[in-house]
């Protein structure tokens, strides 16, 4: 620890802290534009400057680390004429437009212009003009207003690692532009309008629709991905304007997917605002009642074997639970939530948890990814590893992923068969020797494959050969796609007595076996057309997507911004939505869809709130309080056994980064993301 | 004493022919009674009356959709909409002043950096019914339309104390 004096107050930080930092501690506002703390220092912005004793100059403060007894200044008439010289600099070329800038009202450029700027200027030449870069139908750039801080091009090349920007020419003729004409393809490049301190780049969707001072903000989180990012949902006049990420150094550290930050529009489009019935092969629009009715008397006519159920990847966890007790009444045993097919075990929560959590990504020192595209299945997870890989010491193997991963990694091939492969095993063996905290992440999309049990046995065995199962250390972590997963794998809305997983649903399918078959939000059931033919199909989901046109009843249902909803993250941390805008039409919340159909079939359901619902729900799963519970269970010991993998080549489960889910396919955002920013993207392992 | 000077002074009604006799004077001094509506009296550059949307000479609209005036507004009589414009420029979609609600202190005025939305000299705009009075874009726009020439006065007049 050094002891500095900051305006003749003495503080102790840490060796190697800057000058800014002891500042900070000291209780110190310094004004800065290009220093952020999770990016590299720039120091080019000089609006930091300060004062140190002996020094003839003012020192900018982000970039100096502190010295021993180190005497700081930072109320000095030397300091404030400074700081108002670099506002006047900074002001010289940045256009006087905050009442159509969208920044405005939240600016630090505007800001710290009230403290440091003076109220006229002194500037009589002709002001900078720069043109407009395109970067893409979610960025909005109005680059006269830059004032060269770079902290999107360091965003760019340290966070998202796609170095798609960087700045050209010297002096007043810098500008920042895009190393390819097109857009910004990056799949985190949202959060650079969250960096920008000045109104250089906006939010396009957002532009000109509020102010951010008439905003209501409401603490919410991301279902996009799995990750379950923690964000803010901005809303107005009962529409919702943006959402933000909000900071959560556990789970997204302050970055959020750019289809989680931009695909709030499909709330607005395709909605299903009252119960639909097929009349003469067409849909009408019906009542509740009568469409309860309906499900009701076809449910008594069917045999409980031939009934199925899939709940899908927004599904919320009260709502599985609620499902899964209704179905236990009417002895239907065929349901499940791995509607993608994945055959992920469902006995113990170590099996499909990501068990060392996304913080401890911080300290890993060696990862061994299998079948899985972080990047586009969790971009904010990778977006970790390769902070941690830029900070050294990590050495990363991969089978069977794609090769843009933003980090450098060494790929044992792309064919699945090569896990069982003993040379392969071996050099996994030797590669996890010696580590300290070693890592496998394996994908729900390898998982997802025809060999996918098989599979989850042959890591879990090789991580336990390993040593990756330590008594404080839990290497093994399984990369969930959906934001439902979890949450419906913990409560148990899986087959149960030799019910039938999604994959014999499939196929008895096909075989006409299944008569009627309830969709939960399960637009990405991986079904034909054809092999729903003959069922009843039942379609409880909110948006109209793929299966709400051919189903024999549509009800519908609030989305995630609708209501109080828990899910749980990959790791196993419960986290809850809440309500933002009020519900469309006729929708209710899904869990009560099933509350009522119980009510006149078997009745098993007791409660009839949702807290009620809450309490029983926490009672059976006493692990969906908190997330040290999850953390609780033990590890199921696989025994060793031999395993062979026929060649198989991984099928990802993210196709196309931009629509996984029916919100993201309803949002027009996301369709202009396919339109321009999938065209320029290289084609890659069939992935984009 | 006092008491029979106040006798007498009663007596002869003295403070009523005072007042008589500045009623008589007021006869040859010129009236200050206008005829409204026929005639109407001077007002002051900064009169604080009907609002109107003015526009730049070319015809453009000077509003920019900030929501300065909806923000400072204390009683919430704007509302405004806005979206970007097909030529990327941003303006309302939407400007609806309720009169009725508005209290005429004329901070939209003095929060506009346009001068879009002005407090013209007009007061004649009384109407039969409530929803009258709940103007729109349009109707603010032809207000600033026919009150330009005596906005442009108002506005140039007082611009060095601005």
């Amino acid at each position: 620890m050094i002891k500095v004096k900051v305006n003749n107050k003495t503080v102790e930080v840490p060796e190697g802290a800057t000058v800014m930092q002891a500042c900070e501690v000291a209780g110190e506002e310094i004004p800065r534009f290009c220093y952020h703390e999770k990016l590299s220092i720039a120091g080019n912005c000089r609006m930091c400057l300060v004062d140190i004793e002996k020094s003839p100059k003012p020192v900018a403060s982000c970039a100096m680390p502190v010295a021993n007894e180190m005497v700081i200044k930072t109320n000095t008439e030397k300091v404030e004429k400074a700081r108002k010289g670099v506002m006047e600099f900074l002001l010289i070329n940045h256009p006087l437009d905050c009442p159509i800038c969208d920044q405005g009202g939240e600016c630090d450029l505007q800001d710290q212009s009230l403290y440091f700027g003076k109220s006229t200027s002194r500037y009589e030449d002709t002001k900078r003009a720069v043109d407009e870069k395109n970067f893409g139908p979610l960025i909005k750039t109005v680059m006269t207003r830059c004032i060269h801080c770079t902290r999107c091009v360091r965003f760019m090349d340290e966070i998202a690692g796609t170095h798609e920007l960087g700045a050209i020419n010297r002096g007043e003729g810098m500008e920042i532009t895009s190393a390819i004409e097109g857009g910004i393809t990056s799949e985190l490049s949202g959060n650079i309008i969250d960096l920008c301190p000045v109104g250089a780049l906006t939010s396009k969707p957002y532009a000109f629709t509020a102010r951010s001072w008439e905003l209501n903000h409401i603490d919410s989180i991301d279902v996009s991905d799995a990750v379950g990012s923690n964000v803010r949902i901005d809303e107005f006049n009962g529409e919702i304007k943006r959402i933000l990420p909000r900071e959560n150094e556990e789970i997204n550290q302050e970055w959020l997917s750019d289809k989680g930050r931009f695909f709030y529009d499909g709330l607005k489009n395709q909605r299903i605002d009252k119960p639909f019935v097929k009349n003469k092969n067409k849909l009408s629009s019906s009542d509740w009642k009568s469409a309860l009715e309906i499900i009701i008397k076809k449910i008594k006519d069917t045999n409980p074997s031939e009934i199925a159920a899939i709940s899908g990847s927004l599904t919320d966890t009260e709502t599985m639970y609620t499902a899964k007790e209704f179905f236990k009444g009417i002895n239907v045993k065929n349901i499940d939530c791995r509607f993608n097919l994945s055959q992920v075990p469902y006995c113990n929560s170590k099996d499909w948890l990501f068990n060392s959590s996304i913080e401890k990504i911080d300290v890993i020192d060696k990862l061994l990814i299998i079948g899985c595209d972080p990047k586009r299945e969790a971009a904010v997870l990778n977006s970790r590893i390769r902070q941690r890989w830029l900070t050294g010491n990590l050495d990363i193997l991969t089978i069977s992923t794609p090769d843009d991963l933003t980090y450098k990694c060494n790929s044992l091939g792309n064919d699945i068969s090569l896990l069982s492969d003993e040379n392969i095993q071996k050099k996994i063996k030797l590669f996890f020797k010696k580590a300290n905290f070693p890592m496998v992440i394996l994908g729900d999309s390898i998982l997802s494959t025809k060999q996918g049990e098989k599979i989850h046995k042959l890591v879990k065995i090789l991580s336990q050969q390993s040593n990756l199962i330590r008594e404080n250390w839990n290497g093994f972590n399984v990369l969930n796609k959906y934001a439902s997963r979890v949450g419906g794998l913990t409560v148990g809305f899986v087959p149960y007595n030799n019910g039938l997983s999604s994959l014999e649903i499939k196929k008895a399918l096909k075989k006409n076996k299944i008569k009627v078959l309830f969709l939960i939000e399960a637009d990405d059931f991986l079904v034909e057309d054809e092999e729903l033919e003959n069922a009843f199909i039942i379609y409880i989901g909110h948006n109209g997507d793929k299966f709400a046109g051919n189903s024999d009843v549509v009800l519908p249902t609030s989305a995630y911004t609708e209501k109080k909803a828990l899910y749980l993250n990959l790791e196993g941390r419960p986290q809850f939505t809440k309500i933002v805008t009020s519900k469309p039409g006729l929708a209710v919340d899904s869990w009560k869809v099933f509350k009522a159909l119980d009510q006149k079939l078997s009745a098993v359901i007791k409660y009839n709130t949702y807290d009620e619902l809450l309490e029983e729900m926490y009672n059976d799963f006493p692990q969906l309080r908190n997330e040290k519970q999850s953390q609780k269970s033990k590890w199921a010991i696989e025994k060793n056994i031999n395993i062979k993998l026929f060649p198989e080549i991984n099928n990802f489960l993210v196709k196309n980064f931009y629509q996984t889910c029916c919100i993201s396919r309803s949002s027009e955002n996301m369709a202009n993301c396919v339109r321009e920013i999938l065209k320029i993207k290289k084609v890659n392992n069939g992935n984009y | 004493m006092k008491k029979v000077y106040l006798i007498l002074k009663s007596l002869f009604l003295i403070d009523i022919v005072r007042g008589l006799y500045l009623t008589f004077l007021r006869m040859f001094s010129s009236s200050v009674t206008i005829n409204y509506p026929y005639e109407k009296g001077k007002i002051s550059p900064r009169f604080r009356g009907e609002h109107a949307l003015r526009r730049y000479p070319n015809g453009e609209e000077r509003c920019i959709a900030c929501k300065l005036c909806e923000a400072i507004c204390p009683a919430l009589a704007i509302t405004i909409d806005a979206e970007e414009r097909e030529d990327g420029s941003r303006r309302t979609t939407q400007y609806d002043i309720d009169m009725t609600k508005c209290i005429y202190c004329g901070l939209c005025q003095e929060a506009c950096p346009v001068d879009a939305i002005v407090q013209g000299p007009n007061y004649e705009f009384a109407t039969e019914t409530h929803e009258e009075l709940i103007y729109n874009k349009q109707k603010l726009l032809d207000n600033g339309d026919r009150w330009e020439e005596a906005l442009h006065k108002n506005i140039n007049s007082d611009i060095e104390y601005r």
